[in-house]
């Protein structure tokens, strides 16, 4: 049966549009009232559309997001003199910074940072309230709460990134622009300042349980698919009552690795694999500066960097005698009259 | 389908995926997208993936722009100096007649092939203190010669000559001056960065690092030695973008990727390093002092084509000399044919010892 090689389903289920269970009392309406069966949507999904349910936090969730998408989109418009040509050419370039460093946590000026805080703000109000939402619309529905709970772990790392750990090194310069590539740069820039996050155990972790996450799901993927054809597409009620397509994919699985996933486990490993990458994250964002401050010195210190032969280069600048390299002068903490260059003022000397 | 059909979609496909892939040659660094016109050179130990990957077609691009001219015909070292036959040459005044002569047809071809020995010098008193040419070129002259003096750490004993950098320019192709700040007023505080550049291979990084090291003497280093913050937690990584952006410069001006001077598991590391870190921490304090020494003191002198945008003087970065070559010219020596340039001849000395001699004087008279 190849169909199931397909990318595209090959079952579409047609049935009169449903709007869903009853709504609780004083909760908004929904949206719609369910649209008409698509064709083209039943090949990749469910072929009904809607109806959505918008509510008092999605409707605020948005607002907020909206407010934050459009203080970004202003900020970065201004860095190009307000000229919407160059906007859209330089559009990957462009980006909202946090305050230059120095500034502490004072409130910046709204030109040089506020308003990266001010849409910070409003983006992470944004994220909260549709956490929320996801939590509300599963009580509603009478579900657990495991994709409330687990976007929440997504909520750590984004928060860890943007506001605990600049609270943690006492300076909002330490958070991430709100740009394409800037972003990116920042990510280089910490790695490179924190001596290699590929040093650093949490982000080790994190790394398993990404790439760990995509190969449950292709693993769960292929193997439900390839035991559909016993009956393995039920694969809930399979969790209690065994069937012959549950046999057959434990045994494939014993059979190529010894050992496997039960049809219920399955899911657990897959909902903590991906939640556990971004608990990880978070902790490796978090740790980095506050707590470590050169993660390939750490894993010298602790036997997990092994030492390769090297080309008994030394320090040039260290003095006359003192052999190594251990001469690292630091720029006090918050001292803006070291940082600010020339580069500021639009290169104006 | 017919099988033959499918058949045909294959090959189709696969000679459609090759071309795709084949047609994505871009850079140097990435080699895997058409592995077999590729040279890797192992520069650390195995296991490090410490690997300078060449593509042949570009490096025989670079070859065919660092052709070495070739030398003129030797000159006598003997016979009157050039002090004694021309007024007002104090920087070649103890080279022979001869060398004289022959460095200035040099200095022409590697120059102002064009505009010829007219460029520095005015036609009707070639001693005369003017056009303005003169004045610079006989502190790049001098700048030229402290280098093979006084850089050898940098230079080797390769050294440089005028053509390393001119390459029958009158100004080097190959330089940087300072951006120019935005002009319609925006409500945004100049950044320095998120920008395109050359000098940051496009990146959004800081798009002047030359400013803040090469002129500037900022500190580069933003890297801890120590495992943990030891007495204060250290904010900086936006000093490291800046740090990143001068080692974006370096690296596409010498046409080498991290690795030819890092270990990229801990670039702050000099016992992992290679020595040609020593060589770039050296040449870095080289291009500071040329620009700061040599260059900006001119300023006052330039007209306005020699000047950037913003009126500030066409500075030296690396890729003045190195325009795209590990070493400039491909590591090819012209100072070998062109010793006039390797040292400042016996003038410093004469010096030193007129001082001597001065301080000789002074110390009699005390004693009386």
């Amino acid at each position: 049966m190849p169909q199931y090689f397909n990318i595209f389903t090959r079952v579409q289920v047609r049935a009169p549009v449903y709007p869903g269970v009853p709504l609780p009392k004083g909760r908004l309406p929904r949206i719609g009232k369910g649209g008409y069966p698509s064709y083209w949507l039943g090949k990749i999904g469910d072929a009904q559309i809607g109806p959505i349910y918008l509510g008092f936090w999605g409707l605020a969730s948005l607002m907020a997001g909206f407010l934050a998408f459009l203080i970004v989109g202003i900020g970065m418009l201004a860095s190009v003199q307000w000229n919407p040509i160059l906007f859209v050419k330089f559009f990957p370039w462009l980006a909202l910074e946090p305050p230059p460093p120095g500034n502490g946590l004072h409130i910046p000026v709204l030109w040089d940072g506020g308003m990266w805080l001010i849409a910070g703000f409003f983006f992470t109000m944004s994220i909260l309230l549709w956490w929320v939402r996801t939590y509300v619309r599963a009580r509603d529905l009478g579900l657990g709460t495991h994709v409330a709970w687990g976007f929440a772990a997504a909520i750590w790392f984004f928060l860890s990134l943007g506001f605990f750990r600049p609270l943690l090194m006492g300076d909002w310069s330490e958070g991430v622009p709100m740009g394409w590539f800037p972003h990116l740069d920042w990510l280089t820039g910490i790695s490179l300042s924190y001596g290699n996050f590929y040093y650093n155990p949490f982000h080790m972790l994190g790394i398993a349980f990404m790439y760990g996450s995509a190969l449950l799901w292709a693993m769960h993927g292929g193997t439900i698919l390839a035991v559909s054809r016993f009956g393995g597409d039920r694969e809930i009620d399979q969790i209690v009552d065994r069937g012959t397509a549950a046999e057959r994919a434990a045994l494939f699985w014993r059979w190529t690795m010894g050992w496997n996933a039960s049809m219920e486990s399955i899911h657990r490993w897959g909902f903590w694999f991906a939640t556990l990458m971004m608990i990880c994250g978070g902790f490796a964002i978090n740790l980095t500066g506050p707590f470590v401050d050169n993660w390939h010195r750490w894993a010298v210190k602790h036997n997990i960097a092994p030492v390769y032969p090297g080309y008994g280069v030394t320090d040039p600048a260290a003095p006359e005698g003192s052999g190594d390299w251990a001469v690292y002068p630091y720029l006090p903490v918050g001292d803006p009259g070291v940082y600010v260059p020339a580069l500021r003022d639009g290169g104006v000397q | 389908m017919k099988a033959g059909n499918k058949k045909l979609l294959t090959l189709v496909a696969a000679v459609g995926a090759t071309t795709l892939v084949a047609g994505c040659e871009y850079t140097e660094n990435l080699p895997f997208e058409w592995p077999f016109f590729h040279e890797s050179h192992e520069l650390g130990a195995p296991g490090l993936g410490m690997q300078w990957v060449i593509n042949p077609k570009h490096w025989r691009e670079l070859e065919a722009r660092n052709v070495v001219p070739q030398p003129h015909p030797p000159a006598s070292p003997d016979g009157p100096r050039a002090s004694e036959i021309y007024q007002n040459v104090p920087v070649l005044g103890h080279l022979s007649i001869g060398e004289f002569n022959r460095l200035m047809v040099a200095m022409t071809d590697w120059v102002s092939p064009q505009e010829g020995c007219t460029y520095c010098h005015q036609p009707d008193d070639m001693a005369a203190e003017a056009p303005y040419t003169k004045l610079v070129s006989r502190a790049m002259l001098e700048m030229t010669i402290h280098a093979n003096e006084s850089w050898q750490a940098h230079v080797g004993e390769t050294g440089v000559t005028c053509y390393t950098c001119h390459r029958g320019n009158p100004i080097p192709e190959w330089v940087w001056s300072k951006p120019v700040p935005n002009t319609i007023p925006s409500m945004m505080t100049p950044l320095g960065q998120n920008m395109p550049s050359w000098h940051t291979t496009y990146s959004a990084l800081p798009y002047d690092p030359m400013s803040l090291f090469l002129e500037g003497d900022q500190n580069i280093r933003v890297t801890g030695s120590d495992a943990l913050p030891v007495g204060q937690r250290r904010v900086k990584t936006k000093k490291a973008e800046e740090t990143f952006a001068l080692m974006f410069h370096i690296s596409r001006s010498l046409g080498v990727g991290c690795v030819y001077c890092h270990d990229a598991r801990a670039f702050e590391r000099w016992d992992f390093s290679r020595p040609t870190r020593v060589t770039a921490w050296h040449a870095i304090k080289h291009v500071r002092e040329m620009n700061n020494e040599y260059i900006n003191p001119l300023l006052p002198l330039l007209p306005d084509q020699a000047r950037g945008p913003m009126g500030d003087a066409l500075k030296i970065g690396c890729h003045t000399c190195h325009q795209e070559a590990y070493k400039p010219l491909l590591g090819v020596s012209m100072l070998a044919d062109y010793p006039e340039l390797a040292s400042s001849g016996p003038k410093a000395d004469a010096e030193e010892a007129v001082e001597v001699a001065v301080a000789d004087e002074a110390e009699a008279e005390a004693e009386e």
